[in-house]
């Protein structure tokens, strides 16, 4: 046998030695494990860096600043998902095994993702939260008790883009040409629906310009932009795509700030490459730009100590590390919410569910994080998962981001019935019966 | 009419950033009949060394020239590590070692540089020329000619590269036939070094063109899936074929995408110019202008 | 001495024919299958049954199917994964539109469909061939994905063109946890590994290998080319249909048409390539190091950084995992080019002539 050949076998002897005493629990009394399944390589890393930056970051912040939730410490681990749903899965079914709590609840950032945890945690017992992506119907907790797209959803954004376009217009639509550029794939595609309603309620013309994945050419589809004279474009790009769209906008001169980006096109990962072509794009929101006190002190406490997430401190609170700090926020407020009620201890998946049916961050509430208008006010309830379905315009003005609107809502009495439409059609084909919401506490 | 021309230019002028791409593959298997798949992290990697290096307070064409470094570095330890443990495997391993190089790369330049993504600048305004917007209404961009411009010069500079050096003409008696060159004493292992960093270089001239297009991030890799249908229609083997195929689809994607597109709900540009290149092949198995190839039993 | 033909006469043709002609070799499957179906469900986790052994023969299906294309006829692929859409999304049309259907027989439809698809992608391989048909499959790979994503029909009109599985009943049993599944998924993929090791033996398997070896010879010697590349397509992407069916329904339980991307097609020609082309038991190892790897790599790399008090993130630990993975593939290529299948013959060997040297 060659001296190679040995070594192979040696290795793969040493391979499966080590995958045999793989998952063990490793969870102590009094500490709240948290499942990250995080992506930091990949088309799409960039991204990831900033939100799991600024979600680790501020899970770190509450451990350091007050000793975790309650007395109870939040420990985690992450693994990466590439943002693929196989290695997602991989992922959650590794640190499943690691808490009683099977991961306190997921945030898996990735549509995929969250498909293909939909089932697995609703076995699990382990809520699913999907702050502004996702499956959009869970909204309706009747049908999806475990799944919580927060704080707002891609119809609800999208309709909100629109009565945003009518304030610019003076309300008067009537005639309008809006381009929806979009990414060919099931996140661009979901909003046609919505916008083609929004169309005939107000008047305007829609025109469709499908980009083929991943996006890095749109010539074509700018120049049909540029000569069918749109007004308004609605974007609803995500990673390469961005940056490509505000070139290629560049490219047939048309203009950037009639140009709105949907939030996963709208941080500076997306405006920075394309460098002076950003120059007054717009997009939507639903974290506030820039620094706040909470992102000042979160950089005082844990960037101070040493044990901050972002390699860089200069992307402290941009657009993504502030995504991540609300994703940590209402983290903490769920878990500290179902302290509340079940007292304080590492509180399991159930009575996070019902902390996050009971969720209340008011401005108040804010306020005492110091994260006033970093994120819309969240109430929800177990008819509405949502808990807001606000957004903010924000616009790049060659540097950063700087608001031009207040809170905007979306159409959610269009929005509202269709998906509850949808999430109705899921349970039948699912043969789900519905939870009766007015017998909940 | 005036929409047809400029989407038919548009076209002609993306097809170029193609050809850009599949010049690097035509390069390699030329000269060593491998597939090369890691082009495509190769520009990545290259472009990302150059935004990293110059990232660092060097100057452009200092950081140009580092980054060139780093590729021929790239492509000795390519020969030296790879390809010269697989010599006499079937291709199909090589093509799989090239993947492998891909996955590698993609792991090295954000390791080293970070994955943030990140602009190229390269002071060309990426603007429709004022003129003729002006006199024809037509929507041609600077950068795309300055970038066609920046290609033609290239594949004159390699043509006479290859025809009048010395270098030149041992790299093509490789490409006929190893056994033969290797007989006439060509160093067959330098000039796989030589190959592999030319190819660096084209890959740094794209990574610079297409990053300061779309941005330097991971997607930068995925630049190879339109040059795939380039290599086809224009044969593996010919670097006219690589420009003439990068036309043809550059300019019949743009098209179909706009005229055919609607009937079939668009979005067509990802497949269209696979299917295209899979009819002309069923013509042509060899491509355009491909080396026909003759079964011998 | 362990492992030899010796003294084990045969008397009939039935005896000479069967597929394990040793009985080392009967006993070693029996063996495999033992541990397959009794110890491994006694013994392992959830984790590992939905984690990994799932996978692993959900992979290993899909790298058969594509052994049998590139392995034994001899033409490279690209479009393991569209056909792997394909099966998918046809066993959930059968499952959602002919409820009476057992699922067994809409999974077997759906590689079905998968095959009808393959061999219409398969006609150009009559005139081309190597690397340029690897390409022209291509097409297939994009033209797929962005049909089943285009049709609303294909995802039954669900807005986000994501398609979720429905469980899946088997004699009356509903495969509602991992271990089912895992039981399910094994006993589909043994039975068709099975055929399929047949059928390489067989007279269709040995025009295949003629075809790949040289196919104008072939044709030379009465081989009919067409029927026997696109008969190879066929079966090839059955395998893959079916695979991709249970990949759908046993592993992940939601799919959209992404996932099934060019990213996947080369994972599973990895598979073939580095388990060993031309063989069936290459398509287990080589889904098996694939499945295993990264998450070895994954597990183990972390570790060390802390163990060794590396100062790196947790993103460059990842890039530290790509770079691993992709050096392991050069260095298994440059190690074993015929795969890692080729240990277990080179074992065989040494075990037939132990304790002798030759």
């Amino acid at each position: 046998m060659l001296p190679t050949r040995k070594c192979l076998a040696a290795m793969a002897g040493f391979l499966l030695g080590t995958c045999a005493v793989l998952p063990a629990q490793a969870d102590s009394a009094n500490e709240q494990f948290i499942s990250v399944l995080s992506f930091r390589v990949g088309p799409y890393g960039p991204a990831g860096t900033g939100i799991f930056g600024g979600f680790l970051d501020y899970l770190s912040y509450v451990d350091l600043k007050d000793g975790g939730v309650g007395g109870v410490k939040l420990t985690w681990e992450e693994c990466e998902t590439e943002y693929q749903a196989a290695k997602g899965v991989e992922c959650y079914e590794r640190l499943k095994t690691k808490s009683p709590s099977h991961g306190t609840m997921i945030h898996p950032v990735s549509t995929p993702i969250s498909y293909a945890l939909l089932e697995k945690t609703l076995a699990d017992k382990v809520p699913l939260v999907m702050t502004g992506y996702g499956r959009t119907d869970a909204v309706d907790g009747r049908y999806f008790p475990w799944a919580f797209p927060l704080v707002t959803t891609y119809p609800m954004q999208s309709t909100a883009i629109v009565s945003f376009i009518a304030q610019k217009e003076k309300r008067d639509l009537k005639g309008k040409k809006i381009a929806y550029v979009y990414l060919d794939s099931a996140y661009g595609k979901e909003n046609i629906r919505y916008l083609q309603a929004e169309a005939k309620t107000f008047g305007f013309e829609l025109s469709l310009h499908p980009i083929a994945p991943p996006g890095n050419e749109q010539g074509a589809q700018w120049q049909e932009v540029r000569q069918s004279r749109a007004d308004w474009v609605i974007l609803w790009g995500f990673g390469v795509m961005n940056p490509t769209a505000m070139k290629a906008a560049a490219k047939v001169g048309f203009p950037r700030d009639h140009m709105i980006g949907s939030w996963w096109a709208g941080s500076e990962e997306d405006t920075v490459p394309a460098g002076d072509a950003a120059k007054g794009y717009l997009a939507a929101t639903m974290t506030m730009p820039g620094k706040s006190a909470l992102s000042n002190d979160v950089e005082k406490v844990v960037y101070g100590a040493g044990k901050g997430n972002l390699p860089d401190k200069t992307r402290i609170a941009s657009v993504n590390h502030n995504r991540g700090l609300v994703i940590g926020l209402i983290t903490v407020e769920a878990i500290r919410t179902a302290q509340k009620k079940f007292g304080k201890r590492p509180v399991t998946g159930e009575e996070v569910r019902w902390a996050l049916e009971h969720l209340d961050i008011g401005e108040a509430r804010l306020k005492e994080l110091g994260a006033a208008g970093l994120m819309p006010a969240v109430k929800t309830s177990c008819l509405d998962h949502e808990g807001s379905g606000k957004i903010k315009i924000q616009q790049w003005d060659g540097t950063r981001w700087t608001l031009v609107s207040d809170w905007i809502e979306g159409n959610r009495a269009l929005v509202h019935p269709l998906l509850e439409e949808s999430a109705a059609a899921y349970a039948k084909e699912k043969g789900i019966t519905p939870r009766d919401c007015s017998k909940e506490s | 009419m005036q929409f047809f021309l400029e989407v038919l230019i548009g076209g002609l002028l993306s097809g170029v950033m193609y050809s850009l791409v599949a010049l690097g593959f035509v390069l390699i298997y030329k000269a060593s009949g491998v597939f090369n798949f890691a082009q495509g992290a190769m520009v990545y990697f290259a472009a990302l060394s150059f935004v990293g290096i110059l990232g660092l307070g060097v100057p452009f064409g200092l950081a140009v020239l580092l980054a060139f470094g780093a590729m021929v570095v790239l492509g000795v330890a390519t020969e030296r590590f790879v390809l010269r443990k697989l010599v006499n495997q079937p291709p199909i391993s090589l093509f799989m070692a090239t993947i492998g190089l891909a996955f590698f790369l993609e792991g090295l330049g954000p390791f080293l540089w970070g994955n943030e993504t990140r602009e190229v600048k390269l002071g060309i305004a990426d603007e429709p020329i004022a003129i003729l917007l002006e006199r024809y209404n037509l929507s041609v961009s600077q950068f795309d000619l300055m970038a066609a411009l920046v290609c033609g010069v290239l594949v004159a500079a390699l043509a006479l590269f290859f025809q009048h050096t010395r270098i030149g003409r041992a790299l093509r008696a490789v490409a006929d036939d190893h056994q033969a060159a290797l007989s006439v004493g060509i160093p067959l292992q330098t000039i796989w070094m030589i190959v592999w960093a030319v190819a660096g270089f084209v890959a740094l001239v794209a990574g610079l063109l297409w990053g300061a297009r779309n941005g330097v991030s991971a997607s930068l890799v995925l630049v190879v899936l339109k040059a795939l249908p380039v290599l086809i229609l224009g044969g593996f083997t010919s670097v006219p074929g690589a420009i003439v195929g990068g036309l043809i689809v550059g300019s019949t994607e743009k098209l179909a995408e706009v005229y055919l597109g609607h009937y079939v709900g668009g979005g067509i540009e990802g497949w269209f110019p696979y299917v295209l290149a899979l009819l002309f092949l069923l013509v042509r198995p060899e491509g355009l202008f491909g080396e026909k190839h003759i079964d011998r039993v | 001495m362990f492992y030899r033909e010796a003294g084990q006469f045969k008397t009939n043709y039935a005896a000479d024919q069967q597929i394990f002609p040793l009985l080392q070799d009967r006993i070693g499957i029996a063996i495999v299958l033992a541990l397959g179906f009794l110890v491994v469900p006694a013994l392992a986790a959830d984790y590992w049954f939905s984690a990994i052994l799932t996978p692993f023969l959900v992979f290993s299906l899909a790298a058969i199917g594509l052994n049998i294309l590139t392995g034994y006829a001899g033409q490279l692929s690209l479009g393991t994964a569209a056909f792997m859409a394909v099966g998918a999304f046809a066993a959930y049309n059968f499952v959602l539109r002919l409820p009476g259907l057992p699922h067994v027989v809409s999974f077997l439809l759906a590689g079905v469909c998968a095959a009808l698809v393959g061999m219409a992608f398969g006609l150009p391989s009559l005139r081309i061939k190597g690397f340029y048909l690897a390409v022209a499959t291509l097409a297939a790979q994009f033209f797929v994905v962005w049909a089943l994503q285009k049709f609303p029909w294909f995802t039954n009109n669900s807005a986000s063109g994501v398609i979720s599985a429905q469980p899946v009943h088997v004699l009356g049993l509903a495969l509602d946890s991992p271990r089912r599944n895992y039981l399910f998924v094994l006993t589909i993929v043994s039975v068709l590994a099975l055929l399929a090791k047949n059928l390489a033996r067989s007279n269709t398997g040995r025009q295949w290998m003629a075809v790949r070896d040289m196919d104008v010879a072939a044709e030379v010697i009465g081989i009919p080319l067409l029927r026997t590349k696109l008969l190879a397509f066929a079966v090839s992407s059955f395998y893959c249909g079916v695979a991709g069916a249970l990949y759908a329904f046993c592993y992940i339980g939601t799919v959209e048409p992404e996932a099934f991307s060019l990213d996947m097609s080369f994972r599973v020609l990895f598979m073939v390539i580095i388990g060993g082309a031309g063989t069936i038991l290459g398509s287990f190892v080589g889904a098996a190091f694939f499945v295993v790897l990264p998450i070895f790599l994954s597990i183990a790399i972390p570790a060390a950084a802390q163990l060794l008090h590396l100062p790196f993130n947790k993103a460059s630990v990842t890039y530290i995992e790509y770079m691993s993975f992709g050096a392991l593939i050069i260095f298994f290529l440059i190690v074993e080019p015929h795969g890692l299948a080729r240990l277990w013959q080179i074992t065989k060997e040494k075990l037939r002539l132990w304790p002798f040297p030759h």
